[in-house]
C-alpha cells in the first residue's frame, strides 16, 4: 500500500459519489485514470486491506434485533464456555477481554424475543449469568479510521 | 491525528423497523456484497434489477436520507492497517451527562463507536461504551488519557477492556437481510 492508496482509502471512507461514473470522479480527484483506481481498489480488496466496498446498513431498521452480552467466566472454564456460546448461529462476534467480565458477544437475531431465548439458553447450558446490554442511544458509529 | 475532530451528530435512539418495498429490498440484497468495480456501477446494478441507472441512484439517495444506509464507501480492516489494539472503554456517567459526554468522546477520530447502554447494577455500573483504537496498548491508553482531558472525565469512573482473543467474526449475520452491517466486531450490538 502506497501513499496514494492511503489517500484513496481515507477519501472513500467518508463516502462515495452517487453519480453516473463515480469511479471516474474519484480518480480525477486523485489525478489518476479510472482504470488505475479500479485496479488499486481490486488489489486492496484482494489483499484484505479493505473488508468491503459498499453500504453500511442500520440493521435494526431492516428488522433485526441486536445486543451486546457479557459473562464472567472462570478462567479454567473459558474455552468450554466459549465453545457453547460460539455454537449459536445467532452469535455474530465473541471477544475475550482482560477483565472480570471476560466474555463479550454480540447477538443478532430476527426478532427481539429471540435475543432473550438465546441468552436464557446460554445461561441454562453454562450455569453462568448473562448480562445483556443492548444499545440505548448511539452518539457515534463509524468504521472510519485515518490510515 | 488526535486533534482531528468530527462534526457533532444527532442522538440516535434505537431504530424502529421501517417498511421497504420489494425493489428496495432487492437493491439492498444485491449491493450488500459490495458495489461493482466497473465504470458504471449503478447502471450494472440496474441491469440486474430491471431498473434504470437513475432509479438505482434515487433509491440509494432515499435509503441514505432515511439513514437505512448509514454510510456508503469503503470499510477498512483495522488490524491490517496497523491498528493492532482495541479497547472497549466503559464509563460510569451521571445519566444527565451521558449524551453530552457520548458526543464529546465520539468526535475524535480514534473513536469508532460511542453508545449508551443500560447499567446492570450492582455488578455493572457503566452506561457509556466507547471503542478506542490504536497501534498498540500504549497508544490506546494515551488516546484514553487524551479523552479524559478533553472531555473533563477525570472524575468519571472508567474501565479499559482490551481484547485478547477473537473467537468468531461472521461476515453474514443471522438475519439474511443484515449482511451488510456486521462484518466488523465494533459495529453491532
Amino acid at each position: 500500500m502506497d501513499e496514494l492508496d492511503r489517500k484513496i482509502i481515507n477519501d472513500l471512507q467518508a463516502g462515495f459519489p452517487l453519480t453516473e461514473q463515480p469511479y471516474a470522479e474519484v480518480a480525477a480527484r486523485h489525478g489518476i485514470t479510472e482504470s488505475e483506481l479500479l485496479s488499486r481498489l481490486q488489489q486492496l480488496l484482494d489483499n484484505k486491506t479493505l473488508s468491503r466496498f459498499g453500504p453500511m446498513y442500520d440493521a435494526e431498521k431492516l428488522g433485526g434485533a441486536f445486543t451486546l452480552a457479557a459473562m464472567q467466566v472462570p478462567e479454567q472454564d473459558f474455552d468450554k464456555v466459549a465453545e457453547v456460546v460460539n455454537s449459536y448461529a445467532e452469535v455474530a462476534h465473541n471477544y475475550q477481554r482482560d477483565h472480570q467480565f471476560n466474555m463479550w458477544y454480540v447477538l443478532a437475531t430476527e426478532t427481539p424475543d429471540q435475543i432473550n431465548l438465546v441468552n436464557r439458553d446460554i445461561e441454562k447450558r453454562t450455569g453462568l449469568k448473562v448480562f445483556s446490554m443492548p444499545k440505548l442511544t448511539e452518539y457515534y458509529i463509524g468504521l472510519q479510521l485515518p490510515v | 491525528m488526535d486533534m482531528k475532530v468530527r462534526n457533532r451528530r444527532p442522538d440516535l435512539p434505537v431504530s424502529s423497523h421501517v417498511k421497504l418495498d420489494k425493489q428496495d429490498k432487492a437493491l439492498i440484497t444485491l449491493i450488500q456484497a459490495g458495489l461493482p468495480l466497473s465504470s458504471t456501477p449503478y447502471t450494472d446494478l440496474g441491469h440486474d434489477l430491471g431498473m434504470t441507472e437513475r432509479e438505482v441512484i434515487e433509491r440509494l439517495k432515499h435509503l441514505m436520507q432515511d439513514n437505512i444506509i448509514k454510510r456508503f464507501g469503503v470499510v477498512v480492516r483495522h488490524h491490517e492497517l496497523g491498528y493492532r489494539s482495541n479497547a472497549m472503554t466503559v464509563w460510569n456517567v451521571p445519566d444527565e451527562q451521558v449524551s453530552e459526554l457520548g458526543h464529546c468522546i465520539g468526535q475524535f477520530d480514534f473513536v469508532t463507536l460511542s453508545y449508551r447502554r443500560p447499567r446492570r447494577l450492582p455488578d455493572w455500573p457503566y452506561n457509556l461504551f466507547t471503542m478506542i483504537h490504536g497501534q498498540n496498548r500504549g497508544h490506546v491508553l494515551k488516546n484514553i488519557q487524551f479523552l479524559i482531558e478533553r472531555c473533563n472525565l477525570d472524575r468519571v469512573e472508567h474501565q479499559v477492556l482490551f481484547s485478547t482473543r477473537r473467537f468468531k467474526q461472521r461476515g453474514a449475520i443471522y438475519h439474511p437481510f443484515n449482511k451488510g452491517l456486521s462484518d466488523d466486531p465494533q459495529t453491532a450490538g
